[in-house]
């Protein structure tokens, strides 16, 4: 039960598709999210991975790499996008593999690689987390145009940051951003896209 | 029968009121395109360097659901900028479309408030919508 949604929403797309003609061409207009034209070289990082090993984005060539940035401690908008990527990619079916979940902290000082790992396995157990030096995590958050200011003092700080979500073509290019509030279909309807 | 110049002010004033609120509630909304544009022009991160304050997003965009519902930003400048959600580079473009009547807030460098929302208004479908609309555009451009 839990993968048969994964042909009916292939054939629901299919039929959608034919329905309004859409075609790669019109990929932009067919995207729920919004479109990069002409779509750029994803900037590739290295921090370490939840895993402990070194985590690369050129490591996932192949793969739609739906990437996000958030904290274990988010108490609102991260367990809801993480949720909700989580659906897309069970919607998505056997075509699930073909897609990689990396999220990356905007706060290194809490969140250790195995916090990371504990937190995201939660809701998906391949999705990957990164962290690194407050540096390194500054680096690529400004690469992407990702904002991250901490709110409040104390051990239990907040982070409030971006909250958007990027997804990067097989081929490494930074294609779309989806603004936080989608629902897990239209997560699934882009990357299907972006698969095929 | 009284000669038309002779119809008092007050009756022209009411039928002319009468005729642009009726317009306003019947004819339909249309634009060109779905897309709200907006640029950032050539040079403008040399005249920001220089000191001048530019402007060229408005902290509030409004759109309407089925008449104009993308936003489409522009980075015709040199140089990568932050314009509204994200960093765009020289001669990119990014087009947002929106389906669901909300009010979306983005973090964004370029207002002073560090915050840009998206007013998504519903698709004004009845006469009573399309008046509403309209008023609130004519507001909404005078403010």
């Amino acid at each position: 039960m839990r993968y048969a949604t994964g042909p009916v929403l292939w054939a629901c797309m299919l039929l959608s598709m034919t329905a309004h003609g859409a075609a790669p061409a019109s990929e932009a207009d067919a995207l729920k999210a919004g479109v990069f034209n002409p779509a750029r070289e994803a900037p590739d990082f290295s921090v370490r991975g939840s895993d402990g090993a070194a985590l690369t984005l050129s490591h996932y060539r192949g793969k739609v790499v739906v990437l996000g940035f958030g904290y274990t401690s988010c108490p609102n908008v991260c367990p809801v996008t993480l949720a909700v990527l989580a659906l897309a990619r069970r919607k998505l079916g056997a075509l699930g593999s073909q897609v990689q979940v990396i999220y990356l902290t905007v706060d290194p000082e809490r969140d250790s690689a195995e916090r990371l790992k504990q937190y995201l396995a939660a809701f998906d157990p391949t999705f990957v987390g990164g962290t690194g030096t407050t540096a390194q995590m500054a680096a690529v958050r400004t690469s992407y145009g990702v904002t991250a200011e901490k709110v409040g003092t104390g051990s239990d700080y907040a982070v409030a940051h971006s909250s958007f979500i990027y997804l990067i073509t097989r081929d490494g290019k930074l294609r779309a951003l989806m603004p936080f509030g989608h629902k897990a279909e239209d997560y699934a309807h882009d990357i299907f896209m972006l698969l095929n | 029968m009284r000669p038309f110049h002779k119809i008092p002010r007050l009756g022209l004033v009411t039928v002319a009121t009468l005729g642009a609120i009726a317009w306003a509630a019947f004819a339909p909304i249309t634009f060109a395109s779905r897309e709200e544009t907006f640029e950032i022009p050539k040079g403008t991160w040399a005249r920001r360097m220089a000191g001048n304050k530019v402007e060229i997003l408005p902290s509030r965009v409004f759109l309407t659901l089925g008449i104009r519902d993308v936003l489409l930003l522009k980075n015709l400048d040199d140089v990568p900028q932050i314009f509204g959600p994200t960093l765009m580079m020289p001669g990119q473009s990014f087009r947002l479309p929106f389906e669901v009547a909300s009010s979306y807030q983005f973090a964004c460098t370029a207002h002073a408030s560090g915050q840009m929302t998206v007013v998504v208004d519903a698709q004004p479908d009845t006469p009573w919508r399309r008046l509403v609309w309209r008023t609130r555009r004519i507001t909404r451009l005078v403010t």
